[in-house]
């Protein structure tokens, strides 16, 4: 935690370094591939141009690199559902598929052509913004999705709503109480939710304010013809689930960067001009402790709408991550593409959100040497 | 088995079952004779039941990648929401599994039992207003049947060679005579659609009791009353709303919080700790489906016989029923079908734990050295104990047996049929034919025990076409006796199928078709407030 100071340049912590340091929540393989391009060939005109506008540039350059990251993400993905056993025919049909009704679906879906030509036939509609219709259910991909990623980010946005501010606040009181009782307390109780694992979590919930006390809505499922209202209080458990699963990580990256600020200098001199202790917190060493802590907030907001299949499960909730695990399922291969997609975009925007964040937040991550 | 007189009896008022019929199923079904005859005078003042209400069911086994076209239909939840809308030619009785008129009133067989004659019935009405006419139920027919076809049930409908309009009689002409014609068409995958399905498979418009009012794949489907339901003895609730849950835990915690009325695929591990809930029945029914461990007859060591036996002698039956199914189960025999099959061969002797049969076996087969056993969970559930169960017995019996966990993706099309001594679970079927000629014909594609044995093959085609029912029942004697002493088949246990429900549910119909009541959970029950 302590290697997450300022000093030590977001550029360069984004993907693997922050990655790493959240072993509960495995960041996807497209996660771990955003590894910063500080090296990348450079013209005259383009070094000019990244000393005139560095953050231009750097935008510019990753805008660049996600395309090829979603391509062989793309690429990865194919390759990775074509290695599974089993193809979409056999595996849709499972243990009563009959050899003719097989070879039926094989060949009204293409999947007697080669590997090559069914990705190339794939990639050009995707290209042209056509994901194609899933092949189990002969719906278009991109409408479905629509509603399972509205699901997701609803649920998703409610949670960072809630548990980002409360992440940053406890963050800030236990630095102020370090070491004195509050700091303890906070930090076992964050501790403890982050050590229970989140189908634990979600089930204590569903026992006490579901069967117990009958106060929450559960099943938490979602459907179009639901008020906002209703919607609100279907998600109150799953939410105050997630809230308390991210809540910790975040909450200590956020303690562990202000401490790192507080033992510097210029904070001893604040003390000594007789500064309040919050003051200090929140007005000189926040600001420079906040590379880190934003860092930690885009991995947890992506873990929020890409890897909380388990809550989805738990409380029959219809987003993404359980649409795409029905999809590898019976490897329905337009779904499971376009979902991998979104799921890497999201990171990578997220990371990128980070990291310009972070630049803005220290002007001399803007001349890197 | 009250239930189950409410059942005959409904069908006595809505005049499917005349005095004989009913007396000979009550009796079948174990209801004293004066009692049957005085309930089938009685049956209009039997239990009413209660009309109305919204019904909740919470489902495991509905996915994101279904679909509603009845042929495509391979989850538990899409099985009980196309019995919900739609209709099929013939029904199975709940309790003894023999064919029962649905849109088809009745029929009538060739003596070769080759040429089948179906009277359908009149006026009825699909949902869009449109009246059932022959032509739908041809062009149904053909859409599960033609070369293009990609429906669950090609495999049942392969021996039919045409279908025909014959003044307005539905005509099916069979490759090879099949007594239990009639049986195959309960599939639930023919249900009868306009225009046979072909504009629109996914369009839900049936004849059955309830309309389709929205449907989310994987996520929730809705249902409302079909006010022109041609039987007026089902159908009891107002709506219905059927909830994806493919979590054990959410789904007892729903039913247990009043939430749902009832869910499926209750843990047998959790059964006893649901059962403390005062609002909670347990709905246990015992069905066909078995879980096996299977040996492929042709491949060594296992083409040895006697080492098979060795095998079948060291597996402990009882203690499987206890521990893998929390005594929700029978046990078996070494043959797939039991008591709930129509002809079921009574008197066979039931097989136990004998270490020391194993070992003189074992000793006979001259093998030496561990045998290798293949297992996943997704063979059946508890499958890698019941694995580890097995190697614990079968030790007892001077018998290496080395358990080898596999992965649960793939393990049908690499491991199941493939390696020669694995673990597997089997749905059952409507008839003993239909298992039979599914699993042990040396042609069928899933001889997952490589029985290749041209005299069972022989006896299994005869039986088929033969309409005296004491002859055909011999043969089945012979072939389950066949199947139990030389096949490859090791069968523990036979699993009842465990569902939940809240106390408000009334008049569940223990059916031994298939899971939920076959499917027809939600039309058979009431509310009761």
């Amino acid at each position: 935690m302590t290697g997450g100071g300022p000093l030590t340049g977001p550029a360069l912590t984004t993907g693997m370094g922050a990655g790493g340091d959240s072993p509960s929540q495995p960041a996807p393989a497209s996660g771990a591939m955003v590894t910063p391009t500080t090296g990348v060939v450079t013209g005259t005109f383009w070094r000019r141009f990244t000393l005139r506008r560095p953050l231009a540039a750097l935008i510019i350059q990753r805008l660049g690199l996600s395309v090829g990251l979603l391509f062989a993400v793309s690429l990865m993905i194919f390759g990775g559902v074509e290695a599974l056993p089993g193809d979409f025919a056999t595996t849709y049909l499972g243990q009563s598929a009959t050899p003719q009704a097989v070879e039926n679906i094989r060949k009204d879906l293409g999947l007697d052509k080669p590997l090559t030509e069914r990705y190339l036939n794939w990639l050009g509609g995707a290209v042209k913004g056509d994901f194609g219709t899933s092949w189990a259910s002969k719906n278009s991909v991109s409408e479905q999705i629509g509603k399972r990623l509205g699901n997701s980010l609803f649920l998703a946005f409610f949670a960072a709503l809630i548990s980002v501010p409360l992440a940053v606040a406890l963050g800030m009181l236990a630095v102020q109480y370090r070491n004195r009782l509050p700091d303890k307390i906070i930090n076992v109780i964050s501790l403890a939710a982050i050590s229970l694992p989140e189908f634990f979590v979600g089930y204590l919930l569903i026992l006490f304010f579901a069967v117990q006390l009958g106060v929450a809505t559960f099943p938490a499922t979602v459907y179009d013809s639901m008020g906002f209202g209703e919607r609100l209080s279907a998600i109150a458990l799953p939410v105050a689930t997630l809230v308390l699963v991210v809540l910790a990580h975040m909450m200590r990256m956020t303690r562990a960067a202000i401490l790192n600020v507080m033992s510097s200098a210029y904070v001893e001199t604040a003390e000594l001009k007789g500064l309040s202790a919050f003051r200090i917190i929140a007005k000189h060493a926040a600001p420079n402790a906040v590379a880190p802590v934003i860092n930690v907030i885009a991995l947890n907001l992506a873990y929020l709408v890409v890897g909380v299949v388990v809550v989805e499960v738990v409380f029959v909730y219809p987003g993404m991550g359980q649409y795409m695990v029905d999809a590898v399922t019976v490897r329905d291969m337009p779904v499971v593409q376009a979902c991998g997609l979104i799921f890497a975009a999201f990171y990578i925007f997220l990371n990128m959100a980070a990291d310009i964040l972070a630049i803005l937040a220290n002007p001399r991550l803007r001349h890197p040497r | 088995m009250s239930e189950y007189k409410n059942y005959l009896a409904n069908q006595v008022k809505i005049g499917k079952m005349n005095r004989r019929e009913f007396m000979g199923r009550a009796m079948a079904a174990g209801i004293a004779l004066s009692s049957a005859s005085t309930l089938f005078a009685a049956s209009a003042a039997a239990q009413e039941p209660k009309r109305g209400g919204h019904l909740k069911l919470g489902l495991e086994g509905g996915s994101a990648t279904d679909a509603l076209d009845p042929a495509k239909a391979l989850s538990q939840v899409l099985f009980c929401v196309g019995r919900n809308w739609g209709d099929l030619l013939v029904e199975s009785d709940p309790l003894t599994g023999a064919a029962v008129p649905a849109l088809a009133e009745s029929w009538e067989p060739s003596p070769d039992a080759a040429v089948w004659t179906f009277k359908i019935r009149k006026g009825v009405q699909f949902h869009d207003g449109k009246e059932l006419t022959i032509e739908d139920v041809v062009k149904t027919l053909q859409r599960h049947t033609d070369e293009k076809s990609e429906s669950g049930a090609l495999g049942v409908m392969k021996s039919i060679k045409t279908i025909e309009n014959k003044g307005g009689d539905l005509v099916l002409t069979l490759t090879e005579g099949n007594a239990d014609l009639p049986l195959l068409l309960s599939d639930y995958h023919l249900i009868i659609q306009p225009g046979g399905g072909y504009d629109n498979p996914n369009a839900a418009i049936g004849t059955g009791p309830y309309k389709l009012t929205s449907f989310e794949a994987g996520v929730r489907s809705t249902f409302e009353k079909n006010p022109n339901d041609w039987n007026p003895n089902r159908g009891y609730v107002d709506s219905i709303e059927i909830i994806n849950m493919n979590d054990a835990t959410a789904r007892i915690a729903a039913l247990s919080s009043g939430q749902v009325h009832y869910i499926n695929r209750v843990d047998p591990k959790t059964v006893a700790l649901l059962k403390r809930a005062p609002s909670v029945e347990i709905l246990s029914t015992a069905g066909r489906g078995h879980y096996v461990f299977i040996m492929h007859c042709n491949t060594a060591p296992f083409d040895n016989n006697d080492l098979r036996m060795a095998l079948k002698y060291a597996m402990d039956r009882e203690n499987m029923v206890q521990t893998i199914l929390g005594g929700y189960g029978k046990v078996g025999n070494d043959f797939p079908i039991n008591s709930t099959y129509a002809l079921f061969p009574e008197g066979i002797e039931q097989r136990a734990y004998d270490p020391d049969k194993a070992a003189f076996h074992y000793k006979k087969s001259g093998h030496s050295g561990p045998v290798l056993l293949r297992t996943s969970d997704v063979a059946f559930p508890g499958a890698v104990d019941a694995a580890v169960l097995y190697q614990e017995s079968a030790k007892k019996a001077g018998i290496e047996i080395e358990v080898k966990r596999e992965p649960g993706d793939g393990y049908w099309s690499n491991v199941w049929n493939v390696q020669p001594f694995s673990t597997s679970y089997w749905g059952g079927r409507p008839t003993q034919d239909q298992m039979y000629s599914t699993a042990y014909l040396s042609t069928a594609d899933w001889n997952d025990t490589k029985f290749l044995r041209p005299d069972f093959d022989k006896i299994l085609l005869e039986a088929r076409s033969e309409l005296d029912e004491a002859k055909r029942k011999e043969m089945y004697r012979t072939m389950a006796m066949m199947v139990r002493d030389e096949g490859g088949l090791i069968l523990p246990m036979f699993n009842d199928f465990v569902n939940a429900s809240t106390k408000q549910v009334k008049g569940y119909v223990h059916d031994i078709g298939n899971d939920m009541s076959n499917g027809y959970v939600a039309t058979r029950v009431w509310l009761d407030a």
